[in-house]
């Protein structure tokens, strides 16, 4: 394919994040302002530019371009704008946090950006190469933001076993990605698809073995059990504004790889990845909820319950047909809508001095500030599922795509462990309204954050009301 | 056996027995000497397979900076190699148990079943003016552009990582201000006093 | 004549290699030893001495009697100091330092191994000189040698990025890794040469040359007033000669690849004026001489003008001035090729 300059227009919203990155990181430079307004403003500005450019270059018919490296298409579309606008309220919670805790650098915003920019350059990855850089532009990002709180050995910890990890995974989704690419002759997923399509040996082991390394990398990636390890640990010891990078947006990300590579490259394989998938998932959703119950450390159970949330996302990936897609994307984008919402309100929480962390620091929330329980309160009814929130549509959807391809029993299993998970999550509800505060300091929370606050609670009920507005979007 | 095939396995075994020396060796400068000498004969591999260029920036990134570094760091480290030793034995199943499963895996799949010259021809010998510089940038700069600045991206955030993580300005630092010193002037440091004689 | 070309031909390929290494090595290795004669005599008569003069005419035989000497020196090794490694360090520096001169055009047509990425394969080999300072550093167990080490490769890295950066200018400016090509991109007159179009990078490149071989003003890794004499303080006899004929032989190469790379190689200078006709009788081979020894004069009269860099200025300039200069210089170097602009690039 001829590379010409009109096909830049394409991929506008990756070179405005790029600009704007780079701007930020220059600006930094130049304007001396112990404030920051510049930057920050410069980062809010950016993200708001490549989302308005991914809303004009999106819709239509879908693009490849820059030598099969790039695709334009619907999912890519409609999870890069939902990437994007939900990155807006997590500066502005993470600017709160990092200010309470005097570490408010422009650092975070250049990396948060470029592991951003990681997240879009996967979600339009078209082919292996593409895909691989991406995410460890993505994770590169993130090791350093871990290690962001330079003196807290307990960071530097999480950084270390992070990366060891993160290597480890890359490594293992390498080795995979060798052998189709040994197998196939192609690296771009059409390529790949078509080879293993045409393939009639009827003997399709080295893909298979390559797909398992895949699989596993993804996995990885996603934090499902049994390659979870490294999620509790690094979800306690980054510092807040961090894990609320970590824990929200990477998934919609991992989301889009896993269709890229499953529901595309190895179509044609679904009979023999969607049986590594099922444990996956019911491994994921039986420890992440049930482990969860144990944690006094709320970042701690809120990585256990991601890890269970990711089962759920695997359920609608592997009922392989298009709605379970859909709902999976659906549960991505609408976890990550809670997790920045949950993690926001512990940063609000948060004063000069003190994390809020442990459980029993949400003791009496509502008698201290009643509009943050009220948000936590949707948040945790959206995590457990319940209705009107727009968790229980979320919960809903992969479970119809499960019971669509005739998985009753999937379906009941993961209606069983979701009740369980009930538990922890309306726990944190009576801690906030039944129990009495142990400690009478008033919560002191910036004008922006409180006022995203309350729009990210009451998002989480409006999608709720009227779920099509967000499920309408995403598309194949 | 040809001069070719001669060269092949002599550059191939010293790279398996560097290899191995490189996880046995105690003493982790001799370590990372013999990775040096490991990377020394894979690009020797890569000459023999006419990727001259690939086999040079081997050697000038890998050999000449990035193992310098390495050995710079390891150099200063006081490594206790009793201690890493400690869990060892604890691990040794464990880790004998993953790296079979991996041979056999290799084994299984990577072969002359599926990779043999059947299923891929040999490549075709190139003239001796082909450069192989030449092709890969045409390739790097054309078909893989777009990986290619991802790269570049990725580099420069390693930059800023790594910049972000170690610089700090402490209170207590010593550096001389260079451009001060340069901006310095007469009037600054020398001060003419007038005064009497005294007799 | 036609006897001994039959005779040359008949000799086994590896015979003839060896010989024709030999004929490289053996007249580098008198040049090194009068290139250290020089130096002390320049370096005398700039600092109003007269430098040796007892052994020969005008001390003309210093280089052999010090040979002699050296050779016949034992080779103390230091107690706990790691045998084979200090033994073979010297050696890991001496052998890239020659090696380097096998893709060295001395002349249109005279090459030992005319490659295509003679470049890259100049700067592989200059760029593993490092190992031996190093190792000799690390083997030899005293603080002084390890320091001289620490610093020497330090300073060896970063200067190579600089160096490196001034070389991909020239490969954009020649469009090819081949050295005959880059010399022939040059021709035309003086003014072609890529000095004048490179000038911020010839200057670069020439000062990171004399940082990479460890010279005057940037010689910490050696530093006889603060570490003695840093990574070699230890080693005596052939060791310590294989180091010396190692940093000369690296400082000939140096001052060679400046000529060959900015100043036209073996092209004349008169090439493209009236004069051209005058001087056609001259070999190439003696240009590229003449333009080589006025980077070797200029290696020694920085050693006997500058005082030593401190740490951090070295570390200063290697990184905040000359990589960004390089970096600028690069993309004014691509433009021009881009546009064909006159008279360098059109052709």
């Amino acid at each position: 394919m001829e590379f010409d300059n009109s096909q830049l227009m394409t991929m506008l919203p990756e070179i405005v994040m790029l600009t704007g990155a780079l701007l930020v990181l220059l600006v930094d430079l130049m304007v001396r302002d112990s404030d920051r307004m510049w930057p920050y403003a410069l980062t809010l500005g950016t993200l708001l530019a490549a989302f308005a450019a991914a809303v004009s270059v999106g819709g239509g018919s879908s693009e490849i371009i820059l030598g099969g490296n790039y695709v334009r298409d619907a999912m890519g579309d409609s999870l890069k704008g939902a990437l994007l606008l939900i990155a807006i309220p997590l500066f502005i919670y993470a600017r709160e946090g990092l200010r309470k805790m005097d570490e408010w650098r422009t650092e975070y915003l250049t990396l948060g950006l470029f592991s951003i920019l990681g997240m879009m350059i996967m979600i339009s990855a078209n082919g292996f190469i593409a895909l691989y850089l991406g995410l460890e532009l993505l994770t590169l990002s993130l090791y350093a933001l871990v290690a962001y709180c330079r003196d807290s050995s307990k960071g530097a910890e999480a950084a270390m076993k992070y990366f060891v990890l993160g290597a480890l995974a890359s490594g293992l989704l390498l080795y995979g990605i060798s052998m189709i690419y040994g197998a196939t002759g192609k690296i771009d997923f059409p390529g790949i698809m078509q080879q293993i399509a045409a393939d009639n040996t009827g003997d399709n082991t080295i893909f298979v073995f390559g797909m398992v390394f895949v699989v596993i990398g993804i996995a990885f990636k996603f934090g499902a059990v049994p390659f979870h390890m490294w999620m509790p640990d690094v979800y306690q010891g980054s510092s807040t504004p961090v894990t609320l990078l970590i824990g929200s947006l990477p998934k919609i990300a991992a989301v889009a790889i896993a269709l890229r590579v499953l529901a595309g490259a190895m179509e044609s394989l679904h009979q023999d990845w969607y049986m590594m998938l099922v444990i996956l998932a019911i491994l994921s959703m039986a420890l992440g909820n049930i482990v969860a119950i144990a944690q006094q450390n709320i970042k701690r159970m809120l990585a256990y319950s991601t890890i269970s949330h990711v089962g759920f996302i695997f359920l609608g990936i592997l009922s392989g047909t298009d709605e379970g897609y859909r709902a999976a994307m659906f549960y991505a984008v609408v976890y990550a809508l809670m997790a920045v919402g949950a993690f926001g309100i512990l940063i609000a929480l948060d004063r000069k001095g003190v994390v809020v962390d442990q459980l029993h620091q949400l003791k009496g929330l509502n008698d201290r500030h009643p509009w943050l329980a009220l948000t936590m309160l949707l948040i945790m009814f959206s995590m457990a599922g319940v209705p009107p929130t727009v968790g229980f549509w979320a919960k809903l959807f992969v479970l119809e795509a499960v019971v669509s391809i005739d998985m009753w029993w999937l379906a009941v299993i993961a209606v069983f462990f979701s009740i369980i998970g009930a538990f922890y999550y309306i726990r944190v509800v009576k801690f906030m309204y039944f129990d009495k505060p142990i400690d009478d300091e008033p919560v002191v929370v910036g004008g922006a954050a409180q006022t995203m606050l309350a729009v990210n609670g009451l998002a989480v009920l409006l999608f709720g009301l009227f779920p099509v507005l967000v499920f309408g979007l995403m598309k194949l | 056996m040809s001069f070719e095939k001669f060269i092949f396995y002599i550059f191939s075994l010293v790279l398996i027995f560097a290899a191995t020396m490189v996880i046995t060796r105690r003493n982790p400068v001799h370590a990372v000497l013999f990775l040096v000498l490991a990377f020394f004969n894979a690009a020797g591999l890569w000459m023999l397979l006419e990727a001259e260029f690939l086999a040079l920036v081997l050697v000038l990134v890998y050999v000449g900076a990035v193992m310098v570094l390495f050995l710079f760091v390891v150099m200063m480290l006081d490594v206790d190699v009793a201690e890493m030793r400690a869990g060892f034995m604890k691990n040794l199943p464990v880790g004998l148990l993953i790296g079979a499963a991996m041979i056999i895996e290799l084994l299984m799949v990577v072969g002359p079943k599926y990779f043999g010259l059947d299923k891929f021809a040999a490549p075709v010998k190139h003239a001796a003016d082909f450069s192989n510089t030449e092709a890969l940038g045409m390739l790097l700069y054309t078909d893989y552009l777009y990986p290619f600045e991802i790269a570049a991206v990725i580099l420069l955030v390693a930059i800023i990582a790594a910049i972000s993580l170690t610089l700090r300005r402490r209170p207590d630092r010593k550096y001389i201000d260079i451009s001060k010193q340069l901006a310095a002037k007469k009037a600054d440091r020398l001060r003419v006093v007038k005064m009497e004689s005294e007799k | 004549m036609s006897m001994l070309i039959d005779f040359w031909n008949w000799l086994p390929v590896i015979i003839q290699i060896v010989i024709k290494i030999v004929v490289i090595v053996l007249p580098l290795m008198l040049m090194v030893a009068y290139y250290t004669l020089l130096e002390r005599k320049v370096i005398g008569y700039m600092q109003i001495r007269i430098g040796p003069n007892r052994v020969g005419f005008k001390g003309s035989l210093q280089p052999i009697a010090d040979a002699m000497k050296l050779m016949f020196k034992e080779i103390v090794l230091p107690t706990k100091a790691n045998k084979f490694l200090f033994l073979i360090a010297p050696m890991l520096t001496l052998a890239p330092a020659l090696a380097a001169w096998a893709v060295f055009p001395f002349d249109e047509t005279l090459v030992l191994a005319d490659v295509n990425a003679g470049l890259l394969y100049v700067l592989a080999l200059t760029s593993m000189g490092v190992y031996g300072v190093i190792i000799a550093g690390w083997a030899t167990n005293s603080k002084y040698a390890f320091l001289g080490a620490m610093r020497s490769a330090a300073q060896i890295i970063s200067y190579e990025i600089a160096m490196g950066f001034a070389l991909v200018a020239v490969i954009v400016a020649a469009g090819s890794l081949n050295f005959g090509d880059i010399v022939r991109a040059q021709q035309g007159s003086a003014a072609h040469w890529f000095w004048l179009p490179l000038f911020p990078l010839f200057i670069v490149y020439f000062i990171a040359g004399v940082a990479e071989t460890n010279r005057a003003p940037f010689d910490v890794a050696e530093g006889e007033s603060e570490i003695v004499a840093g990574f070699h303080v230890e080693y005596s006899g052939m060791a310590f000669a294989a180091f010396f004929l190692a940093e000369y032989a690296n400082m000939i190469l140096i001052s060679a690849l400046t000529a060959l790379m900015f100043l036209g190689g073996w092209l004349s200078p008169f090439e493209g004026t009236f004069a051209e006709s005058w001087f056609a009788w001259v070999p190439g081979f003696f240009w590229l001489l003449a333009k080589t020894f006025v980077f070797m004069f200029m290696l020694l009269w920085f050693r006997a003008t500058f005082p030593r860099y401190r740490y951090d200025q070295i570390m200063r300039l290697g990184w905040k001035v000359f990589i960004p200069i390089t970096i600028v210089w690069i993309l004014v170097v691509a433009y021009a090729v881009v546009n064909k602009m006159p008279w360098w690039f059109n052709t």
